[in-house]
């Protein structure tokens, strides 16, 4: 472009920027192509209305300015003072609304908090507590003596005394605690109650675990088969996949103390019932072996699936022989 | 809304946040142990842990 047409695109950006349409557009496609010190000029003519520095009209353009900007202020300020009710009005309903989401976002917040936290420990505490009054009162000698204590049928002392076949207790009334149950793999101190049952509300929820009913006893040929929770409501068996094999699994009722060892681990769909079966997923057949099974739900906080710990019987003991040594400062609360 | 509680408030500045604090704690004490075991048992699924057919 020559120096000449640049000055003409001058003259008429200076003419339309005074004129009656100040943001008329006209010269605007030929901007990118002027020089720089008339483009940059152009645009303070254009966008900012600035008066030039020379002539007479670019007066009149700035006056426009002015005025227009007084009229703005003007329209602010009776927009200010005409309508202040209703513009409060709706700031204070968002206000409220506001606040009143980020009190449902609290709640929900301390709702998780009590649920994953401060309900655990509490049911936690209670099922130590229950677990060890329960134990208690089986100690008491009242109960020991009504039955005929077994005796030891061997002499050697190494292996473990054989009191022969355990005894078995018949089934209790639904949501009656009637064992407890010890897993020092779960912690040192580790004790829950065992409840007859495994309705959620009644039973697990509180903590301790549950007995499928149509299940065997503990010691009883079969498959002793409870439930408890893993995530929340005191997580009794969150660390159900960390079993080693061999751990001891005790269990303690009024007649004594039977050990488990945990054997193997099986994930299964939430109907796989073939898991607490007397043989487990054979369904129908004749059980020779005395076993425990767990059950829970996996993954965590998910509970999509069920996680399945197996234990096999290695040997019981009556009240009178004592809890075994393992678990022995853990049983009731002496100690 | 919390503006107007804390208009309603008697006392000076240190005592509204005593008396806050104080209210605060009540609220989170009457939930836990009152509404989440109320809210806990309705939505808590009634399978969980357990296999059924």
């Amino acid at each position: 472009m020559s120096r000449r047409e640049a000055r003409k695109a001058e003259a008429d950006a200076l003419k339309s920027s005074t004129g009656p349409t100040p943001s008329s557009s006209t010269p605007e496609p030929e901007q990118t192509q002027q020089s720089e010190p008339t483009q940059q000029f152009e645009q303070l003519g254009i966008l900012a209305s600035e008066p030039p520095v020379e002539g007479d009209e670019p007066d009149e353009a700035a006056g426009a300015a002015a005025s227009g900007r007084a009229a703005k202020k003007a329209r602010a300020a009776s927009a200010a003072e005409q309508p202040p009710v209703r513009r409060s009005m709706a700031t204070k309903v968002v206000g409220v609304f506001g606040e009143l989401l980020i009190t449902a976002g609290v709640f929900v917040l301390l709702f998780l908090g009590w649920q994953l936290w401060w309900n655990s420990i509490v049911l936690t505490n209670e099922q130590t507590s229950d677990a060890s009054s329960l134990a208690d009162d089986w100690n008491l000698p009242v109960v020991t003596g009504t039955t005929p204590t077994p005796t030891p049928t061997t002499t050697d002392t190494a292996a473990p005394a054989n009191y022969g076949d355990p005894a078995v207790m018949g089934a209790p009334s639904t949501g009656t605690d009637f064992a407890i149950i010890y897993v020092p793999r779960f912690g040192a101190d580790f004790k829950r109650t065992i409840a007859e049952g495994v309705d959620p509300h009644t039973v697990l929820n509180k903590g301790g675990a549950g007995h499928y009913e149509d299940t065997q006893m503990p010691g009883e040929v079969g498959n002793f088969a409870i439930a408890a929770h893993r995530d929340g409501w005191g997580s009794a068996f969150i660390k159900i996949n960390e079993l080693q094999i061999g751990d001891p699994i005790y269990v303690e009722t009024q007649d004594g103390w039977y050990t488990y060892r945990y054997r193997d681990t099986e994930y299964v769909t939430p109907y796989g019932v073939g898991v607490i079966d007397p043989v487990p997923q054979v369904e129908g057949a004749t059980a020779v072996d005395r076993l425990i099974t767990l059950t829970s739900c996996n993954p965590l906080y998910i509970a999509s699936e069920r996680i399945i710990a197996y234990g096999a019987f290695e040997s019981w003991q009556p009240r009178s022989a004592g809890p075994p040594a393992e678990i022995a400062s853990v049983v009731g609360s002496g100690n | 809304m919390y503006a107007a509680l804390w208009r309603v408030l008697p006392g000076p500045v240190w005592l509204r946040i005593i008396l806050v604090l104080i209210l605060v704690a009540a609220v989170v004490y009457a939930l836990a142990a009152r509404v989440f075991p109320w809210i806990d048992v309705l939505i808590t699924p009634t399978q969980e842990v357990t296999v059924d057919r």
